[in-house]
């Protein structure tokens, strides 16, 4: 059961990715066409068009989103080849958590970063 | 090597292997004359017969269908029958048995794993009427095309020659492999089989599909044009749609009535009896 679920949750993580991905490239690489995603004009990353689409909840939990479909298609991803390396069933379970914890507490991170973010964009000071 | 430049002597390199001798498999060497035709088969029995009777390997039938002469020849899994010395391209001929075995003795590997796995997935036809499938009365209804979708896997002869190219069960014991999982499929494929719940059972863990990641060499190699890779990447679809909900199960091809309003033409002639 493990495998066949882990498998299929690749897959749909990888399609998230996919739209996900393709709506960050689209708006840091094709801001004269997609002026909507960045109000103040010039370039996407500039302070102020940070902080407009920071202050849309859509912008926040799409930062969420794609930072737990990309760990955990990454770590999956990563996991397989690391098992390519035949370690033994000690050492498998080992990665197995190493793994799980490192994308936990980066799941963590970041959904901690990306609502301070919100916070600090809709007005809130950063502390 | 061309029809001209043929050798007149094959240089023989063979990797032995005695379990109750030396803990090393070695290299032997023997040279043997060149006849037109011969295959690396015909050569072992050339030294078998004539050089070293010690030698030892399996084969049977000489003609690609019993599956029993899988060797790793001038890097390569083949079978040796159906392996002419001239198409190598080389002179030298190099014979080790195949990797990802257990050697037993000089070119004989230990299958054992290889048919453990393939038992495991229930490599035959699974369905609830019993009674019927064990004394039929008639035969199950399948056509062209479904028998199609699982043709190829069907010639599969279990030379084991896909294992052994194969980079995952090189590194995962567990990993069942491209022939038992290629034959899951086949079963599974099977319009007349309704054991995919079965087999589901061992393929949704680390026997299953799942490590595979598509060198594919198991098709490249395969001496009966089977493509297991294919095969292994059906069943991944099938069990992702399973896992989804998506799959729909169909139930197991019926027998098919014989009509009654037909009759024998006068000028066939009856079957001769059963003779088994």
């Amino acid at each position: 059961m493990q495998d066949q679920k882990l498998w299929t949750w690749h897959l749909a993580a990888g399609l998230v990715i996919l739209v996900l991905l393709g709506l960050h490239m689209a708006i840091m690489h094709l801001d004269a066409a997609l002026g909507i995603f960045n109000p103040s004009g010039g370039h996407p990353i500039d302070w102020a068009n940070v902080v407009a689409r920071g202050q849309t909840l859509f912008f926040s939990v799409t930062y969420v989103l794609l930072l737990g479909v990309a760990l955990f298609h990454g770590l999956y991803g990563l996991r397989n080849i690391l098992l390519e390396l035949a370690p033994g069933p000690g050492l498998k379970t080992a990665i197995s958590w190493l793994l799980i914890i490192t994308g936990v507490a980066l799941f963590v991170l970041g959904t901690w970063a990306a609502w301070k973010a919100h916070q600090v964009a809709l007005g809130g000071v950063l502390v | 090597m061309t029809a001209d430049s043929k050798p007149k002597t094959v240089l023989y390199r063979v990797l032995r292997f005695e379990p109750e001798g030396s803990s090393n498999p070695r290299w032997q060497e023997y040279t043997i004359p060149y006849t037109s035709g011969l295959t690396v088969l015909d050569g072992l029995w050339v030294i078998k017969e004539g050089v070293d009777p010690s030698l030892v390997w399996r084969s049977s039938c000489r003609m690609g269908i019993c599956g029993s002469c899988g060797m790793f020849i001038n890097g390569l899994p083949r079978l040796s029958c159906n392996t002419q010395i001239s198409e190598l391209g080389s002179s030298t001929v190099e014979v080790a048995p195949l990797p990802n075995f257990d050697i037993l003795r000089d070119l004989v590997p230990d299958l054992g794993p290889m048919f453990d796995h393939h038992q495991a997935l229930s490599p035959f036809i699974l369905r609830p009427d019993r009674e019927e499938l064990e004394k039929p009365t008639a035969e199950y209804y399948q056509s062209s095309a479904e028998m199609e979708r699982y043709l190829q896997f069907s010639y599969c002869i279990k030379c084991a020659s896909c294992i052994a190219a194969c980079p995952t069960v090189a590194t995962d014991p567990v990993y069942s492999g491209p022939m038992p999982l290629a034959q899951a499929q086949r079963y599974n494929t099977d319009t007349r089989d309704d054991g995919f719940d079965i087999r589901k059972l061992a393929l949704r863990g680390p026997q299953g599909p799942w490590r595979c990641h598509f060198a594919g060499e198991c098709s490249r190699v395969c001496p009966k044009g089977v493509d297991p890779a294919k095969a292994i990447q059906l069943l991944r679809r099938d069990l992702v749609a399973d896992y989804l909900r998506l799959r729909r199960p169909t139930p197991p091809a019926a027998v098919v009535e014989k009509p009654d309003d037909i009759a024998r033409r006068p000028d066939i002639p009856e079957a001769p009896p059963a003779t088994v």
